[in-house]
């Protein structure tokens, strides 16, 4: 019988911090009247800013790992946890009034999205498959139950249904592969499996490509690439739009971590092999993505288009397997969850009781009613097409770099030619927002609360402000690959 | 005749496919739906035993206790969404579901 060894607790301590302050707001929340709810989003926002305090706190300068290796903390887990901290807190503060007028401001929001980011925190720090795995499903049961949140709505409900038979049945493709790679290495520690991968690789290629064809559609499913893009059109329409706006976030950066533990840490010696999977899944991605979103007339579902054919682009990077490739497409996907983050929350302002804001012609004349907000949701769009001086056009720039520097020319120019589609149905928002006459019958109100305007104006300018400046945020995300 | 291994991920591989097949070919009942996903999970379940016993290796059978767990979870979300999901469209017809589509 082997001896119990105390785990070491503290690369876990940003964890338990966020699991004690999730389980006192949800018991706090239990004695307060509707009216002091706001303490409740108080509560939750401190939590995630506790939380990414104790991150940079424990940051350690070398890799950690603790719980027998299934648990580490370096670089890429340090910067992403607080990057998705920091976007949840904002996309919360963005919420309230949109909840409030739709009757869904309760507590019970809140401890669902908190146990979610948990769940990202897990998956950017699981370094086992069985861990991995548990903390995607904490991630997905409670987006789930809050994509069905607003109960009264058919949309949010059928919604919440699709995303939950087509989330399921991706769980159990990548755990079918992940069994098969249990079979064949006899380990779950990512680590194992990357050495014992490597003394299998001539002895049981089809076995390890079959195995590896089950996680790739896992993960593309997750992450949203064509073929595996059905759901996200439909959650992104359906979902009442403060969810809508927390999915295209910050669990884009945990499914992008859950690539690089998953396809970088532990089966880098089948790069070959996975490389040409997301290359197909890339091409096909930024195609379908840019050409579809062009016919869409709602806004909402034009930005779930879009969002595929930014994975297609995250994949790009991925694909090089090279260092500079992945710190590219995690300078991407940073810098995407951002953008979305402006895109969605100037969205979410126009709505009000009764009314969903979510079509292209409910755009028009924005620039009359709120010049401001016009030019916010103007910048966020032009850093998704990729436009400089934005954030968007430097991140389109490095994956592409990425993929040059690999000898696959034809592939930029592919990618060059697909987002340059791309530009036309970002660029007919802003006609519409600008330059098309707006109904009479049609008042377009804004709710604003100051804080909000605050921070949606600094997120907003921060998008120009990284698309000049680059580098401090580039320096991360090439830290955590060195 | 004993039974090997590979009868065990024989069966598991055509339980799995089976289940798929329900996923996508079924056009009824989304209850039928939550059930193919739990037949999809028992397949990946019996993969990890039989490989569990095979290595000797008891991290595989952690592994299917942890499944088990949030199949669980799982199945008591999707039957709560199933029951939102009727109360407003006063079907559970996969046809019915078309609100969304483009």
């Amino acid at each position: 019988m082997s001896e119990f060894i105390q785990p070491n607790l503290i690369p876990v301590i940003p964890e338990m911090v966020m699991l004690a302050m999730t389980c006192l707001v949800l018991v706090v929340d239990l004695f307060l009247p509707q009216a002091k709810r706001g303490f409740t989003l108080f509560l939750t926002v401190l939590t995630l800013l506790l939380t990414a305090a104790a991150v940079i706190a424990i940051a350690p300068a070398d890799t950690v790992s603790t719980f027998g290796g299934s648990f580490i903390l370096d670089q890429l887990a340090v910067t992403l946890k607080v990057a998705i901290l920091l976007i949840s807190a904002l996309v919360f503060i963005y919420s309230r009034d949109y909840l409030k007028d739709h009757d869904i401001y309760k507590g019970e929001y809140y401890v669902l999205g908190l146990f979610a980011v948990l769940g990202m925190m897990i998956m950017t720090s699981a370094h086992s498959f069985l861990l991995v795995y548990l903390g995607l499903e904490l991630l997905s049961l409670s987006l789930y139950a809050m994509i069905a949140f607003n109960r009264k709505s058919i949309q949010a409900s059928e919604s919440a249904m699709k995303y939950f038979v087509l989330g399921a049945m991706a769980s159990g493709l990548l755990l079918y592969g992940i069994s098969i790679f249990y079979g064949i290495t006899g380990t779950l520690d990512l680590n194992q499996v990357s050495d014992v991968v490597r003394m299998q690789l001539t002895e049981n290629p089809i076995a390890l490509s079959f195995a590896l064809t089950f996680i790739v559609v896992g993960l593309s499913f997750k992450l949203g690439a064509v073929p595996f893009h059905m759901w996200l059109p439909d959650i992104y329409q359906g979902a009442p739009t403060s969810v809508t706006l927390f999915i295209g976030t910050a669990p884009k950066i945990a499914g992008f971590a859950m690539a690089i533990r998953l396809l970088v840490d532990g089966l880098s010696d089948l790069q070959a092999e996975w490389s040409q999977m997301l290359l197909v899944l890339a091409v096909v991605s930024m195609a379908l993505g840019n050409i579809v979103a062009i016919v869409q007339t709602n806004f909402k579902r034009m930005l779930a288009y879009s969002t595929v054919s930014h994975v297609g682009f995250i994949m790009l990077g991925l694909l090089s397997g090279t260092e500079v490739g992945y710190s590219a497409a995690m300078f991407y996907t940073l810098t995407y969850a951002i953008t979305a983050s402006v895109a969605f929350g100037v969205l979410m302002l126009l709505n009000r009781e009764g009314f969903e804001a979510e079509n292209i012609d409910d755009l028009t004349g924005l620039n009359n009613k709120n010049p401001w907000y016009a030019a916010l949701l103007a910048i966020a769009l032009f850093s998704m097409a990729g436009l400089p001086p934005t954030v968007g056009f430097y991140a389109k720039l490095s994956v592409i770099q990425a993929v040059v520097s690999i000898d696959m020319v034809w592939l930029a120019v592919v990618a060059v030619l697909l987002s340059v589609i791309g530009l036309f149905y970002y660029l007919r928002v802003v006609k519409a927002m600008y330059f098309d006459p707006s109904d009479e019958g049609r008042e377009l109100t804004i709710k604003e609360s100051l804080d909000v305007k605050i921070l949606l104006s600094l997120n907003g300018l921060s998008l120009l402000g990284l698309g000049i400046f680059p580098s401090g945020l580039m320096a991360y995300c090439i830290l955590a690959f060195s | 005749m004993t039974v090997s291994l590979s009868h065990y991920l024989i069966l598991a591989a055509v339980l799995f496919s089976i289940s798929i097949a329900g996923i996508v070919i079924n056009r009824k009942n989304i209850i039928i739906l939550l059930m193919s996903i739990e037949i999809m999970l028992l397949a990946v379940n019996l993969n990890f035993i039989a490989f569990s016993h095979y290595l000797n290796d008891l991290a595989g059978q952690v592994f299917v206790f942890f499944i088990l767990t949030v199949a669980a979870a799982e199945a008591a979300i999707g039957l709560a969404i199933l029951v939102v999901l009727f109360r407003n469209k006063q079907s559970i017809n996969v046809a019915d579901i078309n609100e969304l589509k483009g």
